[in-house]
């Protein structure tokens, strides 16, 4: 399998390099039409928040195994100012920015696993899952 | 940064998005539609996102904004050729799109537009 | 291995061996099997014996065989593994007579054990064999799923019949949309009269479906509603909101057609008096 792959965001034009990106690993690992097409919004979200709440970061995109099925697994770590309230950002409609406040809480219902890791000046670190079916 | 072209038919923009959307384009597209429908006067603007493989809380955005944005100026916004697996995606992410007109395609999205007209005299 | 439980063992094989036939006999009697069967077995586990110390590959190749043909013939696996301990019977008694019991007692530990091993492959490879039935079943449901139907120029229609579980309802729901897609038809209508129950899950499912086809442009209604359907789904708190739901196919048929001005009416004249006029 090929390995992991990442990209660096700086740039908008990055977080379609990342939309890009995971659309052809979620083809590769077998992920339905819809299932890609939910883990490249959610990667596109995670993305963008990174890029808008952080000034950037990175995202990592791996192949992940879980006995018989075959997942895509994305990595999305920040330098940011970290979330203070964790559960108050995974609430419908919460931003800080100008946003809908979906990005959070709307990835988190795009993807079958969802881990939130941050806190005020620690960066954020996003890590999801989506298992092919 | 790409820019999404506008077309004009009659008093109808057309709008065919065929790019993967950077947000600087949908900024740009935006304000772009914004201009062509007090120039032209147009009074129906038709956003065809047929090609468009994934509609973001970004993007989303911007459709609804258009929407509000072409009313306020006496048109109305039809967005069409919505793909399934994006309506799904959508859906699951919390977006209405509230206000938003949708067609299946281009061809009822025109039709939608001249019943709306011929209602609201 | 101690030097004395290897010749413990020696001697097991070695009246493994010499005894074939009157083994193979008894204990296609004990196993209730026919005795070839049970002899290519038989000598798969002596050339397994003979070759090294645990290359059982071949025996198991041959019992996964038994394993499947007896499943197939109505065996329960316990039979099957039954059939296979009862070689241990065999020996058992076999060593009982043997002159040197004692020596060969020993060994029997080692042959019992070997027995276990081979009998509870066989149960293994049943419930393989089990899980993949299984899961063929499920993906060959999803295929049958249900079919969306046409009723009209420009009226679509899926019948769902039979439990939802999410997995269905999501391919039934997606091929519902991308049928819109294709067909252009921009009215929809979900029945669910042959639906017995629904959980929260599926429907949310139904929900976000009717959600989606009017994100897409299409309007889409729920029809077929039970009584005891309305009142899960009122009691499991699930939000229908403005979404239209009828009580029948018909109602929600006719339902559509006003939405999509179609005008449906009974001829004027009935037929009984064209024929009067005719005669």
């Amino acid at each position: 399998m090929t390995g992991e792959r990442e990209v660096v965001i700086t740039s908008s034009a990055d977080v379609v390099a990342v939309r890009q990106l995971v659309r052809s690993v979620a083809i590769e690992v077998g992920l339905s039409l819809v299932d890609q097409t939910k883990i490249v919004t959610a990667a596109s979200e995670l993305a963008r928040n990174a890029l808008v709440y952080a000034g950037g970061g990175d995202v990592r995109i791996l192949v992940v195994e879980n006995g018989h099925r075959r997942g895509l697994k994305l990595i999305v770590t920040d330098d940011g100012p970290g979330i203070p309230d964790l559960e108050l950002a995974l609430t419908d409609g919460w931003t800080t920015g100008n946003g809908l406040g979906l990005g959070l809480s709307g990835s988190r219902r795009l993807v079958d696993e969802f881990d939130l890791l941050s806190g005020p000046g620690k960066g954020t670190t996003v890590t999801v899952t989506k298992w092919a079916r | 940064m790409q820019r999404v072209p506008v077309l004009k038919l009659g008093d109808v923009l057309i709008v065919s998005i065929q790019i993967d959307l950077e947000d600087q384009s949908v900024l740009a597209l935006q304000e772009d539609l914004a201009d062509a429908v007090v120039d032209h006067g147009a009074r129906g603007v038709i956003i065809d996102i047929t090609a468009v493989e994934i509609v973001d809380s970004f993007i989303g955005r911007m459709l609804a904004t258009i929407a509000g944005m072409c009313r306020m100026l006496d048109a109305q916004t039809v967005v069409v050729g919505m793909r399934p697996a994006v309506a799904i995606t959508l859906v699951e992410l919390g977006l209405s799109l509230g206000g938003v007109r949708t067609a299946l395609n281009l061809e009822k999205g025109v039709a939608l537009l001249d019943h709306i007209r011929s209602a609201t005299p | 291995m101690s030097v004395q439980a290897d010749t413990a063992r020696r001697r097991i094989e070695e009246l493994l061996r010499t005894n074939e036939e009157q083994i193979i006999g008894r204990w296609a009697k004990i196993a209730k099997a026919s005795s070839e069967e049970l002899s290519e077995l038989y000598r798969a586990l002596l050339a397994s014996l003979d070759e090294g110390k645990n290359d059982l590959a071949d025996i198991r190749g041959l019992l996964a065989d038994l394993s499947r043909s007896r499943a197939r013939a109505g065996f329960a696996p316990s039979d099957t593994a039954r059939a296979v301990f009862g070689l241990k019977e065999v020996v058992f008694e076999l060593a009982e007579s043997d002159a040197d019991w004692a020596e060969a007692a020993g060994g029997l530990v080692w042959f019992s054990r070997l027995i276990d091993d081979l009998g509870l492959y066989t149960f293994e490879t049943y419930t393989d064999a089990r899980e993949k039935i299984i899961l063929d079943q499920a993906e060959q449901l999803l295929e049958l799923s249900t079919p969306v139907v046409k009723m009209w120029d420009g009226i679509v229609a899926v019948p769902l019949i039979g439990t939802l579980d999410s997995a269905r309802t999501q391919v039934v729901m997606e091929k519902l949309l991308q049928t819109l897609v294709d067909t252009g038809a921009e009215h929809a209508i979900i029945d669910i009269t042959g639906v017995p129950a629904v959980d929260t899950q599926v429907a949310q499912h139904l929900l976000k479906t009717v959600v989606a086809a009017r994100l897409m442009g299409a309007e889409c209604v729920i029809s077929g509603i039970r009584p005891q359907i309305a009142h899960t789904i009122v009691t499991l708190g699930v939000e229908f909101g403005d979404i239209v739901t009828k009580a029948s196919l018909a109602d929600a048929l006719a339902h559509t057609f006003r939405r999509a001005g179609i005008e449906v009416g009974r001829a004027r004249q009935a037929h009984v008096s064209i024929r009067a006029e005719n005669a």
